[in-house]
């Protein structure tokens, strides 16, 4: 078993269909033992990418590695991989128990683990089910539980969240955070980057099949220019208050019932003044750092 | 291998599956070998077609097991269906990306499931074996056919010859299945197309031109059920013709399917 203190490595990672790169040049690493969230607008790659590294489709161009093992021989790392991807997937007419049971047996992992895992994601009661009268979130659990059937010593999840109530969604995200702690790689995408923020120590960021950032959370979330939030007793205000951000030299935008400036905290006194000599009555001024999601929104050019 | 093949066991002993293809399989059973007794002085014949099996071949050492031979190509479509099933199943219900992730040998889980399903027909025969030649047994009195041969050596050897020819014929079929079950990706599709081939277009093809049969695949397997004559057609296929044309069908099915299993991305 080769030694490696990366959980995933891949250098120019590229997938093609047809004319249309779905990954082009993907180079990213992601250590061991932590989370790292994999985010990107739909049709960015990341289902592709992960398939990749799962071995279920084979790379255009460029090499990978998890867990040291080359993403040539998918045989030598996938015994300690716990995966779901592109949502849960079972047999219908097999209860959730049986079929935790079917992957046991077909990965060679002991059957007794499965009444465990049923129970550590919630479904203990619901396991002789049969898998066709699950809702959408207890699909989801199941196939969490199906990923750590191995143990894994990395787990790779497609949007897990998906289809879960908000005490659900808490549920994972401790989850993650205790496998994580135990030491276990965590890589996971979500289009809920609010959760990913909270449990994500390292972030890979892809637009178009292209990694746009990889590196610490903190790193990006520190490169952001800070925003200045504010808000009118008067909406009609806000293109005003738009107009003497970008006179003063801001790039400004309205969002949410706000106006949204990037520019640094100091200058928040300077604008209320502004706003106050125009007329204008704030009823919000928040200068802060922008959340993943508008970091998100910032550098794919969504929304 | 095992694995994947005990792992697929779990999944077709679920008793909707099971108890469903083996109730269908008692019933064709013991439907055929009845007709053959109960109908033995029907103007309209008592087996396929018109066709009329006499007292005296029924009372032939091969007469115990001429129930289970006429099955045996019924057998052979059932099996079709179950191993395209099983296998289109796969990517129908994305369950496929699983078994890659557990199992990341393809070939691995193609011989495993083909392993389990092997087995499943297996049980499928020697069921259909004992419901027919228990209902020969029972309604040979009543239809005034002699058993006395049935029991001896000859009876024996014609029994052992019927099964094995009847696992090969069933394999076959079900091999067949499993290919298209690959190529289709489907169910249904695989389903539908299997048994509209067999059942439908062979049939039509060789009623143009006879000497297709020679050349069909559904004729070649059902001509190994039966020994050498195929179920339904005026002239016989000889048994190693037979043997040698399906068996070159099988193995380019296989061939192409495993070659296309193996490397073609799982993206759905």
């Amino acid at each position: 078993m080769a030694m490696s203190n990366t959980a995933i490595s891949v250098t120019d990672l590229s997938k093609k269909y047809g004319d249309r790169m779905a990954v082009s040049h993907a180079t990213f690493e992601v250590p061991l033992g932590t989370i790292c969230g994999f985010v990107g607008p739909n049709g960015s790659g990341k289902t592709t990418t992960m398939r990749m590294l799962l071995g279920l489709i084979t790379p255009t161009g460029g090499t990978g590695e998890i867990l040291g093992e080359s993403i040539k021989h998918p045989e030598k790392y996938l015994p300690r991989v716990g995966a779901m991807i592109e949502g849960p997937a079972f047999y219908p007419a097999l209860s959730g128990k049986e079929n935790l049971n079917y992957l046991a047996t077909l990965g060679g992992f002991p059957i007794e683990r499965v009444q465990g895992l049923l129970e550590q994601v919630g479904l203990g009661d619901r396991g002789k089910s049969k898998y066709k009268t699950y809702s959408l979130g207890m699909k989801q659990r199941l196939g969490i539980a199906a990923a750590l059937l191995p143990n894994p010593q990395l787990l790779m999840l497609d949007e897990p969240t998906n289809g879960l109530d908000p005490e659900g969604i808490q549920e994972v995200r401790a989850l993650l955070r205790s496998l994580a702690n135990d030491g276990t790689s965590v890589f996971v995408s979500s289009h809920l980057l609010s959760e990913l923020e909270l449990i994500s120590d390292y972030l890979v960021m892809l637009r178009k099949g292209e990694v746009v950032f990889t590196g610490k959370m903190t790193d990006l979330m520190l490169s952001q220019q800070p925003i200045i939030i504010a808000k009118s007793t008067n909406a009609s205000d806000l293109e005003t208050l738009q107009t003497i951000a970008e006179t003063a030299g801001h790039h400004a935008v309205i969002r949410d019932g706000a106006v949204h400036v990037a520019g640094p905290a100091d200058w928040a006194v300077e604008f209320n003044r502004a706003a106050f000599d125009a007329g204008i009555t704030l009823s919000q001024l928040t200068p802060q750092l922008p959340n993943l999601e508008e970091t998100f929104f910032e550098m794919t050019g969504e929304k | 291998m095992w694995n994947v093949a005990f792992a697929e066991l779990r999944k077709l002993r679920r008793p909707t599956l099971f108890l469903g293809t083996m109730g269908a399989v008692v019933f064709f059973s013991a439907l055929f070998s009845s007709l053959l007794f109960l109908l033995i002085d029907s103007p309209d014949g008592n087996s396929d077609r018109g066709r009329t099996v006499s007292r005296e071949v029924l009372g032939l050492a091969t007469g115990g097991v001429q129930g289970f031979s006429s099955v045996g190509g019924f057998l052979g479509i059932i099996a079709l269906c179950v191993f395209a099933a099983q296998t289109a199943q796969e990517y129908t219900y994305g369950t496929l990306r699983n078994l890659l992730i557990r199992q990341p040998g393809r070939l691995r889980i193609l011989v495993g499931k083909f392993i389990a399903m092997k087995l499943f027909a297996l049980v499928m025969i020697i069921l259909s074996a004992v419901i027919s030649i228990s209902a020969s047994v029972i309604l040979a009195p009543r239809a005034k056919v002699s058993t006395d041969l049935w029991f001896g050596a000859d009876g024996r050897h014609a029994l052992f010859t019927s099964f094995i020819n009847i696992v090969i014929s069933v394999i076959g079929f079900g091999t067949i299945g499993m290919v298209l079950g690959l190529l289709l990706r489907s169910p249904i599709s695989a389903i539908s197309f299997g048994v509209l081939w067999l059942l439908i277009i062979e049939n039509l093809l060789v009623a143009v031109k006879n000497s297709l049969q020679n050349w069909m695949p559904g004729a070649q397997l059902s001509a190994i059920a039966s020994g050498g004559v195929p179920r339904g057609m005026s002239t016989g296929i000889e048994y190693s013709h037979a043997l040698l044309v399906g068996g070159i069908y099988v193995a380019i099915g296989a061939g192409i399917a495993s070659f296309l299993f193996t490397r073609r991305d799982v993206s759905n």
